[in-house]
């Protein structure tokens, strides 16, 4: 679930709250706020969408963790996912252009048989 | 909450901007029709593919090739699919594929430099289609979830909904409607799944539309159990183990005995079959959204074991939806189509699951055809819809169907709504008195939805889903009763045998009263008994 707008790169651009499939988004005091994170589907896109990587959704689907901006930041997973699609500020290639599933079958027929 | 209201009158509405939808409204669009497409979330990030990819059915243009995966498909099927259905799917996708390419999507190219169009990653996919609906002069709408359908004697005219973010009614008056909400999938939290909750199957029902094919909604999907991604096929790289550490299975290309499996106690995975470099940094580059959330978690999926779940996939995955009677897409009400999986899949994947492939292609094909038919119907009617007399039809778990003054709680009421629907031992595990009980306890939910629903955005769009997933559950399960014979995502503990008189297709209409009647295929003569009388 969605567990960290972080305040300091918030610039309250509303792409967030414009983007979230589940409305999980408020704006508060011209920053993005975490207004419904009940009805977050951990589905990555408002990472992917926010321009300053202020974002972090946690993989735990079903309950909330706590995180660490700091140390999200000094493991540079916060911003990785956005960076990984190709739509960041150091993307070279995009997702797609990596893209092996075309190979998929075949490669694992080739090493795991049918 | 704002109570102005947004008004608008086009030719064609959509509703729902998944795939299916914005390749409705381009083609609508692209034939010279005004075209409003409004979806729940935003076009680009909602639905089932957006936040990760989606295979498509493509097979070459070879006739022999086609006419094998025809065949092979009816047989898996049941007999339920249409040939012909499926060979406009695979001529028309070709097409579509092309145009992406053309618009901008990267596909890879094998050592002859073809492109290979088989794969389309989510947010890049979405993203395109975003941009080139914008272009064809299509009004988007986010955030904007349709609650109930305008009509009147002549058929469907439009639809009214609400904005989440401001509040503001809208009102859309439209001689066609295109219905491309997606399946239900009971907010059972795979990706991208929670938008599909079955509002668009209802609306349509309370116009008088049908529903094909409900009983097959027998479909889980195996997830890493904390996180949300259910990508099944990675598992054809997995060892499964149980609690002790011992293997279970090794490699399974179908993942169907996960469910059995856990019956008997948790079940681990681990990706350890990719044992060289080269092969896991293959897999890694083919799905990064199944590795993302493991890698979150601390987890080296190569080399560690993770815990598995499975996630319900309700209709989307499953393969029911609204009755298509026409090659338009058009449905039994006129000017409603159906696209992608708020449509029945029947006529291209029969009694199976269209995952991991069919659905997909149908979702582009579908898409363009109900936009060209809907395009096609609302400029040959005599007048624009602000002209009709319309009427919102709009009833459960709205104002207009409420006969209580007790409030309405939506929580409590979709949790016992998901009681009976998510769990293996009902759903999957289907026996008669397992699937009646239930479905008395879903019928006896229905006085809680006629409850006033709390007059906030959020109390009126969720209880408006809850009214529709209490509806799709008690349409599966009473098609699920009727249908008394196993036949591929059907299976009856009773009735463990295919049962060639059942060779049709079951129709569920109504809400309030469920009506079930039968629909004839075209391809039931060919199921030959002697062979397949025992179970397919």
């Amino acid at each position: 679930m969605i567990e960290l707008v972080s305040s300091d790169r918030c610039i309250g651009c509303n792409v967030c709250v414009r983007v979230c499939p589940t409305n999980v988004f408020d704006m508060k005091d011209k920053i993005a706020v975490i207004a419904r994170k009940e009805d977050c589907q951990t589905c990555f896109m408002c990472e992917a969408y926010c321009p300053v990587d202020a974002l972090y959704v946690a993989p735990q689907a079903d309950w909330s963790v706590e995180v660490d901006e700091a140390e999200l930041i000094a493991s540079g997973i916060l911003g990785s996912w956005r960076e990984e699609i190709g739509w960041g500020q150091r993307s070279g290639d995009t997702m797609a252009e990596r893209d092996t599933t075309p190979f998929f079958e075949v490669f694992t027929e080739q090493y795991r048989g049918k | 909450m704002s109570q102005q209201n947004k008004k608008l009158t086009v030719d064609v509405l959509v509703l729902g901007g998944g795939p299916a939808g914005a390749w409705a409204a381009w083609s609508a669009a692209s034939k010279g029709a005004k075209v409003v497409l409004a979806d729940k979330g935003y076009v680009g990030t909602s639905g089932a593919t957006a936040p990760g990819g989606t295979t498509l059915l493509v097979i070459p243009p070879i006739a022999e090739l086609r006419e094998q995966a025809v065949q092979s498909r009816l047989k898996a099927g049941g007999y339920l699919s249409e040939n012909a259905w499926i060979h406009r799917v695979l001529d028309q996708v070709e097409v579509n594929l092309e145009q992406v390419e053309h618009w901008g999507y990267p596909f890879p190219k094998d050592e002859d430099g073809q492109s290979l169009r088989t794969h389309l990653h989510g947010p890049q996919y979405m993203q395109i289609m975003r941009k080139v609906v914008l272009k064809a002069g299509v009004k988007i709408w986010d955030q904007s979830p349709a609650l109930e359908l305008l009509h009147d004697e002549h058929g469907v005219g439009g639809a009214r909904g609400i904005n989440r973010l401001t509040g503001e009614k809208w009102e859309v008056k439209a001689n066609a409607v295109v219905m491309a909400t997606g399946g239900c999938a009971f907010l059972s939290k795979g990706l991208g799944c929670n938008v599909l909750t079955g509002e668009g199957l209802l609306m349509s029902a309370e116009v008088g539309a049908d529903m094909s094919g409900m009983e097959f909604s027998r479909q889980y999907a195996p997830s890493f159990a904390e996180g949300s991604v259910t990508r099944g096929r990675m598992l054809a790289w997995a060892t499964l183990y149980d609690a002790e550490g011992q293997p279970l299975l090794k490699g399974d290309r179908t993942f169907g005995g996960i469910p059995e499996l856990m019956l008997k106690g948790p079940v681990y995975a681990s990706m350890d079959l990719a044992d060289t470099e080269e092969k896991r940094e293959f897999l890694r580059r083919a799905h990064p959204i199944f590795f993302m959330p493991l890698e979150r978690s601390g987890i080296d999926p190569f080399k560690e074991k993770f815990p598995l779940t499975l996630r319900y996939e309700g209709t989307m995955r499953g393969t029911g939806g609204l009755r298509l009677i026409d090659h338009d897409c058009s449905t039994t009400v006129a000017g409603l189509y159906a696209a992608g999986d708020a449509a029945s899949r029947e006529k291209v994947t029969g009694a199976i699951s269209g995952g991991g492939a069919y659905n997909a292609s149908w979702a582009m094909c579908s898409g363009s055809w109900a936009g060209e038919g809907a395009a096609q119907y609302a400029q040959s009617q005599p007048k624009q819809a602000d002209g009709r007399n319309l009427v919102a039809a709009g009833h459960h778990g709205m104002p207009a169907g409420s006969a209580s003054s007790a409030p309405l709680e939506v929580k409590p009421l979709v949790s016992a709504i998901q009681r009976e629907i998510l769990p293996l031992h009902i759903n999957y595990f289907r026996s008669e008195p397992i699937i009646s009980a239930s479905l008395d306890r879903l019928n006896a939910l229905k006085a809680y939805i006629d409850r006033q629903a709390p007059a906030t955005v959020q109390g009126i769009v969720q209880s408006r889903e809850a009214a529709a997933m209490l509806t799709v559950g008690r349409w599966m399960y009473t098609a699920a009763l009727a249908r008394k014979e196993s036949r591929g995502l059907q299976k009856m503990v009773e009735y463990p045998e295919l049962d060639p008189r059942q060779t049709y297709r079951l129709i569920v209409s109504g809400v309030d009263h469920i009506g079930i009647s039968t629909e004839s295929v075209p391809h039931a003569h060919e199921l030959d008994v002697r062979k397949e009388g025992r179970a397919v």
